[in-house]
């Protein structure tokens, strides 16, 4: 809200220091009224999205555990129940969503907890700004990170399970517009156990359910996908939660996370 | 801004069985500070977060330029900033990135300024290191840049003096008599005091608190 921040701003007063004090170079209060101007709330989100993937490329390790998680579910399944590719491709798209969805989950934990840990999300509260849409920005940067690398490692797993390399862009689309709508659901429950230690099995429980949707019809489409059938109407279901996520959860996680702080 | 005015009525809080804040009350004007003193576990923190409306306080309200801030708590938020116990600030970046990311959400900030801000606190020699790596008072002043950076009409500060060193203190005090100069207000809970150049703007007010 622009035009709020601005009316908070102190109207620029005759500088209250004197001049050797401009010339060493320090800048005075006033120079910095004069210069500063209200950051709108697209700006605070896109600053928020950047500070979280440069956060996440400081801590790569917290960034690959979701991907190697992933990868390894998915090849433990050919060694457990057979190499025999025309059984594997059929619970292929069982075996993709699950590992996705848990991979997600792992991320989840992360999503706001080192924030709140160092107040950083008080003062997103404190800033003026649409908590929403700095809770929006930080989800999207959570799927950036998560969602969207599990939807390039998916043509891998798929392929090891079976599936045809035909297949292989349905599936991509099928997990990169899911997670979409994993994260989103994921963030909700994330803002909702911050104030609880070691909330990782609470938020399973909460999250996991309200995922199901997605895992069903994600797991349609990728089957579909697999089948060299039109998997247009499990995506577009798929599409449909995502945009709801989109229009609805940042709020809920906003509303969440002021309880947090209070 | 001379109009500015906050006034804080009547505040009730309970945390649990908890009777927090006992009626707290008092008024600022422009150009005024207000001490907050207390033993610790007097709620001394509670009262400040009440003010900035992040607890939401059982009975009584907090009154900005005459308006409850409940009714439009972003335009509050926009007029004031708050430092709380630990400095707002991820470890893995450095100085410099944190307060782009920080302020920057609220401002938008030249290069320059933020440079000048950090020399300003004495931080200009670490900006450019991982917060992680640097001592409590450094990273206090680097909170500190936040108020330098700032031109908001309250400035909400909880123990602003915390972990520096004499240098510090004076630099919290330089801080706070700019910010008066220029008509905004300073609540500050403390434990020592207020350095002293506060009180080349009056005696700041004193509220205490009974735990």
């Amino acid at each position: 809200m622009p035009g709020s921040s601005a009316a908070g701003a102190l109207a620029p007063l005759p500088a209250p220091r004197s001049a050797e004090q401009a010339l060493t170079g320090a800048a005075t209060v006033a120079d910095m009224e004069a210069s500063a101007r209200p950051a709108s709330a697209l700006d605070a989100a896109r600053l928020a999205l950047l500070r979280d993937l440069q956060l996440a490329f400081r801590r790569r390790a917290q960034l690959v555990q979701p991907l190697a998680f992933f990868a390894m579910v998915t090849m433990l399944f050919p060694l457990a129940i057979s190499p025999e590719l025309a059984r594997l491709r059929e619970i292929a798209p069982g075996v993709l969503w699950v590992a996705a969805l848990l991979a997600s989950l792992l991320a989840l934990e992360f999503l706001f907890r080192d924030d709140a840990h160092d107040g950083t999300l008080e003062q997103y509260a404190l800033s003026g700004q649409s908590l929403t849409a700095l809770m929006f920005a930080k989800t999207a940067a959570h799927w950036l990170l998560t969602g969207l690398p599990l939807a390039l490692m998916a043509p891998l797993a798929a392929l090891s399970l079976g599936a045809s390399a035909a297949a292989i862009p349905g599936i991509v689309v099928a997990v990169a517009v899911g997670s979409v709508a994993l994260s989103l659901i994921g963030s909700i429950g994330a803002a909702l156990t911050l104030g609880i230690k070691r909330s990782g099995a609470l938020l399973s429980l909460l999250t996991l359910p309200l995922s199901m949707p997605v895992l069903i019809f994600g797991a349609r489409a990728t089957q579909l996908a697999i089948g060299g059938a039109s998997f247009l109407a499990p995506l577009e279901l798929l599409g449909a939660l995502a945009v709801l996520g989109v229009t609805l959860a940042p709020l809920a996680a906003a509303a969440a996370v002021r309880i947090s702080l209070e | 801004m001379t109009d500015a005015r906050l006034e804080v009525e009547d505040l009730h809080l309970w945390r649990g069985e908890q009777h927090v804040l006992r009626g707290v009350r008092f008024a600022l004007q422009a150009g005024q500070c207000l001490e907050v003193t207390g033993a610790n576990g007097s709620g001394k923190t509670s009262l400040l977060r009440t003010l900035c409306g992040l607890m939401y306080p059982e009975e009584g309200q907090v009154l900005w330029n005459g308006a409850n801030v409940r009714a439009d708590l972003r335009a509050f938020h926009a007029a004031l900033v708050y430092l709380g116990h630990e400095p707002p600030l991820k470890a893995d970046l450095s100085a410099r990135e944190n307060l782009r990311y920080w302020i920057g959400t609220r401002w938008r900030l030249a290069a320059p300024q933020l440079a000048a801000a950090l020399e300003r606190v004495g931080a200009g020699a670490c900006s450019d290191r991982l917060v992680r790596t640097l001592s409590a008072g450094q990273r206090r002043r680097v909170a500190l840049a936040a108020l330098a950076l700032l031109a908001v009409p309250l400035w909400v500060l909880d123990e602003p003096t915390t972990n520096l060193d004499a240098a510090g203190q004076q630099l919290v005090g330089s801080l706070l008599a700019e910010q008066l100069a220029r008509g905004g207000m300073v609540v500050a809970a403390v434990h020592q005091g207020l350095p002293a150049a506060v009180h080349e703007f009056g005696e700041p007010r004193q509220l205490e608190l009974a735990a």
